[in-house]
């Protein structure tokens, strides 16, 4: 929901303060979920975290997730999609050049970013292009499975490919 | 400013040390002449004179000419295509790449073949969202935004390989840019989303309009302070406005344009407003160009092209250098292939 989403940016520090807590939690949950099997739980981990952020953030479920570095403004709901900045259409009034009733997703993650810490900089990271293979997917779990790298994991395919989650964060 | 290896249609030029691409734009730039490029609105028309009429518009004006892509979400003649009929007798085109209309396999096809075609610089755009033009009913594509673009054809040039990771086996020569809006919303984070450009592969950059030279000038501090200066040259866009109840329609309806009260005022005050629009440019290049890390100027007047060339003429920013164009030279353009 659109009061909802603007919600979560002005409480973005206390949101992303959590998210870090969260993170740890299930990072450690790695041994659990891989005796349950990674594929089995897809389906309704994936079901949890839409429910969550959708409510929170109108989470589109990129399975990408890149709360934290946009002030836990989702960039997926710009209408263009952008990863990386807003694009130069902004209003005067700060809203949205393809939706003039909405507030800029982009000039919203600003205000968030500046009340994270380090929120800026991580705004500032090049955010590469998405895998569209990931939609519908979650987040979490892949957070988790790159935190617990298994050792006879394949090594990371291209840079573009395996950099988002890296530089990302993922509530 | 002249080479003495001036180009001969359809030949590229060598690249010098520390160039990327053949062109004589990115010479202009690196050798610190103050740049002139332009804009080509592309016909509605598959007539390839159409496109050579709007070009020689600007013939000994210029150092580039952009060719827009589906610019404002209006459908007109390809870019790619615009800039491989220019190529052709020798023209120096800056192709635009939209992100709106194409995902990662055409887009990073068309740096191939552009290339191939002779097209030496690029520059990488989002584009504007369907709503704005003439066919609010297509699907935006939106695949990639323009710093992952800039990423996506940086690492074709450099890598020699596409996004997938598979191999090519002729990179594409290009001088790749991007664009900027000092004027728009968040003022305070707009040079750091330029940091990210020139950190994703932006050489150059053109801004949209910029009437507001304080805003501009607040902008380029910002710029220098990221220490960006050495790293990116910066082309500022100016542009004729027509009369005060056009630049009231398009500080209301172009994306992104910011156009000062005081500005709109001069403008209603004069007795020929379209001759205060043109001089009001000469102006702002003037305020611009003394403007600490500004390497040239990019020139918008849609539909009044002709305005270009009086404009550069009376502000005087070639400083008696003669851009290249087919013919200049007096040969014809056979006659010089011929002679290589």
């Amino acid at each position: 929901m659109y009061a909802v989403r603007l919600w979560s940016v002005r409480h973005a520090r206390g949101l992303n303060a959590f998210y870090r807590g969260f993170e740890r939690c299930l990072s450690r949950m790695h041994g659990l979920f891989k005796s349950i099997g990674y594929a089995r739980l897809e389906r309704p981990v994936a079901a949890v975290e839409r429910a969550v952020k959708g409510a929170l953030f109108d989470c589109r479920m990129c399975g990408q997730c890149v709360l934290s570095s946009t002030g836990m403004s989702c960039p997926m709901n710009c209408p263009k999609t952008l990863r990386n900045g807003p694009c130069g259409g902004v209003r005067d009034n700060g809203n949205c050049e393809v939706k003039p009733d909405m507030k800029c997703v982009w000039v919203e993650a600003y205000r968030g970013s500046e009340r994270i810490p380090g929120g800026v900089q991580a705004m500032s990271k090049v955010q590469f292009a998405v895998d569209q293979r990931q939609q519908g997917r979650s987040s979490w779990l892949r957070v988790v499975r790159e935190l617990n790298p298994e050792p006879e994991a394949k090594p990371a395919p291209a840079k573009s490919a395996a950099a988002p989650g890296k530089t990302g964060g993922a509530p | 400013m002249r080479f003495e290896d001036e180009p001969v249609p359809g030949y590229p030029l060598p690249i010098l040390p520390g160039h990327t691409s053949p062109g004589r734009f990115e010479r202009v730039l690196r050798a610190g002449g103050f740049a002139v490029t332009t804009e080509l609105a592309p016909p509605d028309s598959a007539d390839p004179e159409d496109v050579y009429k709007r070009a020689r518009v600007f013939d000994g004006y210029v150092d580039a000419i952009n060719a827009t892509d589906g610019s404002g979400a209006n459908c007109h003649m390809s870019s790619i295509a615009v800039c491989a009929l220019l190529t052709r007798v020798g023209y120096a085109p800056i192709m635009q790449i939209s992100c709106r209309d194409k995902n990662r396999i055409a887009i990073q096809g068309d740096i191939l073949g552009g290339a191939a075609m002779g097209v030496c610089n690029m520059l990488c755009l989002t584009g504007d969202g369907v709503q704005a033009g003439d066919h609010p009913q297509a699907k935006p594509v939106f695949d990639l935004d323009c710093v992952s673009l800039l990423d996506i054809a940086r690492t074709l040039r450099e890598d020699h390989r596409f996004q997938s990771g598979r191999k090519i086996t002729f990179a594409p020569r290009v001088f790749f840019g991007a664009a900027e809006n000092p004027s728009a919303l968040p003022h305070a984070w707009r040079a750091q989303r330029l940091a990210k450009k020139v950190a994703a592969g932006a050489q150059f950059v053109q801004t949209q309009y910029c009437y507001d030279v304080p805003l501009l000038k607040a902008f380029m501090e910002q710029v220098e302070a990221l220490g960006l200066l050495g790293k990116v040259f910066i082309l500022a866009g100016v542009g004729p406005l027509r009369s005060a109840k056009t630049a009231e329609w398009m500080r209301k309806n172009v994306p992104g344009m910011h156009v000062p009260d005081a500005l709109i005022a001069r403008l209603a005050g004069a007795q020929d407003q379209a001759r205060e629009g043109r001089n009001l440019c000469i102006d702002l290049i003037h305020e611009i160009r003394e403007i600490r890390g500004i390497s040239g100027v990019h020139i918008m007047a849609y539909r009044q092209e002709e305005s270009v060339a009086e404009i550069v003429d009376r502000s005087a920013i070639l400083q008696g250098r003669f851009p290249w164009f087919p013919g200049r030279d007096g040969a014809p353009i056979a006659s010089q292939r011929t002679a290589s």
